[in-house]
């Protein structure tokens, strides 16, 4: 394999101490080389406190806090790639951090099987690294489970460069805390993932979207009602005064759940669930701050001056304040943890606040407490998260 | 502090008879459900509200005191096993239901509710709790989360870390963290994970908020016959190869079937090798395609025998020599070893060799009774302690087959957590730098390890012997609980 002598592999393998970079292209001999370099990189960055800016495709640099560009140092691991173990009939598979989510996805694909939590990739470059630090699932999420659910183990260096494995290649683990789940969602601030092993699902055999006008407060009531019975719903999303329903499983479930449920069968599903995914759907395209809301699924409209286009049978309102109207990060924070849920500044933190709704004392104590054990100095994306890790 | 000091500093909020210290008092909670640990504690307690368990763990902190947390003391692998200079903390009083949402499916129970009665108290909504420990019927909760337990059905429905949402955690300092929330997802760490199977080591919860689903409409077994335990492991690849994920999927190997049989008359296929239980829930659609799609897999893996369950009680009848298997075994041998490892399905056959293997190099024999779905083994090494030199032979035989687990990428426990019981094999597990982080996160709560000290992570020095659960002539703590 040939690696140009980019800035961000020069960190990755350990070649800071060059005074010029030049174009000598590298071969990297193994897998265990990259490895190896990356844990010199983050030994050699500890020893100088330097920050380290874990990067994969750059698909989710929108997410999260900022972090001062020019005073940390990229980590990547966009050259640690393939897919470690997969067996189709174990249901789990096992890849390196560095993988293209769309090649995991198309090989899942050829083995009709595929990642149950249906991860959005908002960009080519998606890497399944990305995927688990920043822990996001798309609209499968409500009925089948989210990205953590299906994390079965992680190999990952931590902030002394030690190489840890947590969890395994098994559906049932009790040995040991689940380090695997916390590292999901933790965004780089913990450790950096080198492997990962996922369960994985069959593809459902059909699937069929159907859509049905309705107002948002009765959409918000049947969805929580036909989340009650035993129907085979894979998603939801509610806009515009249309409630959108996608139907999985066997044909004669989803067929018979059609004929209970009613509604036009919408012809191209697959790009609209796709589009609700990668939002790239028309609600999503504005350049004005994203907020992303989740709170108890049968939680009446939320009052907010906007619009708001609504998934995960009522669980994830996703919000964008109307044309010529401004709305305080407060307001929107207070309204959802009013009703017990949370408020994400998703995308176009134009205020400059906490991307991630604050948690309370008590709680940043025990997050600091652990981020000091995993990153002692504190160089694995400071602030990314909170400004306090 | 002095036992009879720290009795008072705690009657000063709890009346006398909640706070026990007489040694006849503390004999009914020296063990849990692993009765071969046995420890008296120093004090018992028996907090009523929340507040309560706080006014405890502040005394406790403040006198360095260390806490083991009690739920209905069901586990397996004496998590609850108490301290002798410590105080034992039962969650039994904290056994109310506060809520239930049955329009957004949630209920919020205190830790000391049954598992099986917050699905009995949602029954009339259409909906229940999924995870299943086969002490359901008195396991709590609390300790359901302590354990992350599992389950028959949690191949489909997943553990008890799938089916929570949130939690009220006490910390030993005495503080209240809430975590995780009733929406599907709450930012920052996911401490939700973190405590679900903590055994107790870094806080108390005081509330739990679980999911509830959908009762399904129908459910469905098909019960195939193998004369090779490797055709009924490859039928278990088959079936899941082929997109199906069976609500429950249970292996019993021949030794199993006729030990059962004898007493539960399920109607077992006695010249088999190993039967295969394979249950379909869901729609009725659903279920329909699926039993058929089951039967084709088992036919084209050679199973010289299928039957399908054609009603309720011929489901449960083939249910009920499974659940049976754990107390037949302690009639046909007068004493039994469980394990409890997890392997990736493709190398049950394998793994199920070796043990054969083992068996007879050992001279003794082995039933194999387990959920084939997840490749969760409970393997029963059949032993008389009477024997001079059996049991040592045994815990060999027992050491062998968790490395084995280990060696083909495996866990050395499944769903009955580390405890005490399986305190030493985590070092064949775990890496000196994994130990470490352990220790670490423990300390973020629980700086002055106080909480359940001894258990599930073992210091760096202890690396030594092996351990199994221990059943003496079928003596369990709770006999009459099914164990599968």
């Amino acid at each position: 394999m040939y690696i140009g002598m980019k800035k961000s592999f020069q960190i990755c393998l350990g070649f800071e101490q060059l005074a010029e970079p030049t174009e000598t292209s590298f071969i990297i001999k193994s897998m265990k080389d990259i490895i190896d370099q990356c844990t010199n990189t983050i030994r050699v960055a500890a020893k100088h406190k330097t920050p380290l800016r874990i990067r994969g495709g750059g698909s989710k640099d929108f997410y999260g806090n900022n972090i001062n560009e020019n005073s940390s140092d990229i980590l990547g691991v966009t050259s640690y790639t393939g897919i470690v173990d997969y067996d189709p009939t174990e249901l789990v598979m096992t890849a390196r951090t560095g993988t293209p989510l769309a090649n995991l996805e198309a090989e899942l694909r050829m083995h009709n099987q595929m990642l149950g939590f249906e991860p959005p990739h908002f960009g080519p470059g998606a890497t399944l690294g990305g995927c688990v630090a920043s822990g996001l699932s798309g609209p499968r999420r409500a009925f089948v489970g989210a990205i953590r659910d299906f994390v079965l183990g992680v190999r990952m260096l931590d902030g002394k460069g030690n190489d840890l494995h947590f969890g395994g290649q098994v559906m049932k683990n009790v040995a040991g805390y689940d380090i695997s789940r916390l590292m999901t969602g933790s965004m780089g601030t913990l450790g950096l993932l080198l492997e990962i092993s996922l369960k994985v699902l069959p593809l459902p055999p059909i699937e069929l979207t159907l859509r049905m006008q309705m107002e948002e407060a009765t959409a918000i009531e049947k969805m929580n009602q036909w989340a009650g019975k035993p129907l085979p719903i894979s998603a939801t999303c509610f806009y515009d005064n249309k409630l959108t329903l996608r139907l999985s499983g066997a044909e004669s479930a989803v067929r018979a759940a059609y004929t209970k449920l009613g509604g036009e069968e919408i012809s191209d599903g697959l790009g609209f669930w796709d589009s609700i995914r990668e939002q790239t759907h028309t609600f999503f395209r504005s350049d004005k701050s994203l907020w992303r809301l989740s709170v108890k699924s049968s939680i009446p409209p939320l009052q907010l001056p906007g619009q708001q286009l609504i998934e995960w049978g009522g669980a994830l309102r996703w919000f964008i304040c109307g044309e010529n109207m401004d709305i305080d990060a407060n307001t929107v924070r207070s309204a959802t943890s009013s009703v017990g849920g949370n408020a994400t500044l998703f995308r176009n933190n134009k205020q400059s606040v906490s991307v991630f709704h604050p948690p309370g004392s008590e709680m940043i104590e025990i997050y600091r407490r652990i981020k000091e054990k995993f990153d002692p100095v504190g160089i694995l994306n400071p602030s990314r998260m909170y400004r306090e890790l | 502090m002095r036992p009879l000091e720290l009795v008072n500093n705690l009657r000063i909020f709890l009346p006398p008879d909640l706070v026990l210290y007489e040694t006849e008092d503390l004999r009914p909670y020296e063990c849990d459900g692993l009765s071969a640990y046995r420890q008296t504690p120093m004090i018992v307690v028996l907090p009523r509200t929340e507040e309560e368990v706080i006014r405890i763990l502040r005394v406790c902190y403040a006198s360095k005191t260390p806490v083991v947390a009690r739920g209905a003391g069901t586990g397996l692998s004496g998590g609850a096993l108490p301290h002798s200079k410590g105080i034992l903390l039962s969650l039994a009083k904290l056994k109310r239901i506060l809520e239930i949402d049955s329009v957004a499916r949630t209920a919020r129970v205190q830790p000391g509710v049954r598992n099986l009665a917050i699905s009995e108290a949602v029954a009339t909504y259409g909906l229940y709790y999924a995870p299943d420990p086969s002490s359901q019927i008195a396991c709590s909760i609390g300790g359901n989360v302590a354990e992350n337990a599992g389950g028959v059905h949690c191949l489909k429905y997943g553990l008890t870390v799938h089916n929570i949402l949130k939690l009220r955690v006490m910390t030993i300092e005495g503080k209240c963290l809430e975590i995780g929330g009733t929406c599907l997802d709450t930012p920052g760490y996911d401490l939700l994970a973190l405590m679900t199977g903590s055994e107790g080591m870094l806080g108390i919860v005081t509330e739990i908020t679980v999911k509830l689903i959908p009762k399904p409409e129908k459910a469905q077994v098909v019960m195939a016959a193998f004369d090779d335990i490797r055709k009924a492991c490859d039928a278990v690849a088959n079936v899941i190869g082929a997109g199906i994920i069976p609500a429950g999927m249970e292996m019993m190997d021949k030794i199993a079937t006729h030990a059962v049989e004898k007493y539960v008359h399920a109607g077992y296929n006695l010249e088999a090798e190993a039967i295969l239980l394979c249950e379909s829930d869901g729609t009725t659609e659903e279920v329909m395609d699926e039993i058929q799609r089951i039967n084709e897999i088992m036919k084209k893996s050679n199973a010289i025998d299928i039957r399908t369950s054609n009603n309720e009680t011929e489901r449960l009848k083939f249910w009920a020599g499974r659940k049976a298997a754990f107390p037949a075994a302690g009639r046909v041998s007068p004493d039994y070893y469980c394990m409890d490892g997890t392997i990736p399905r493709k190398h049950l056959a394998r793994v199920l060799g070796g043990i054969e293997k083992l068996s007879i190099e050992y001279g003794l024999r082995c039933m194999n009774v387990f959920h084939a779905g997840d490749g969760n083994l409970h393997p029963l090494i059949l032993y008389d302690a009477n024997q001079p030199g059996e049991l040592k032979k045994t815990e060999e035989f027992g050491a062998k087959i968790l490395e084995m687990c280990i060696q083909v990428g495996g866990t050395i426990t499944g769903e009955h957590g580390v405890g005490i019981e399986k305190i030493n094999q985590m070092c064949s597990q775990f890496k000196t730098g994994e130990l470490e982080i352990f220790h670490a996160v423990k300390a973020a709560f629980d700086p002055d390890g106080l909480l359940n000290p001894g258990k599930a992570v073992p210091t760096l020095r202890r690396c030594a012997e092996h351990g199994a659960m221990h059943v003496h002539r079928n003596e369990e703590k709770f006999p009459d609980l099914p164990r599968f």
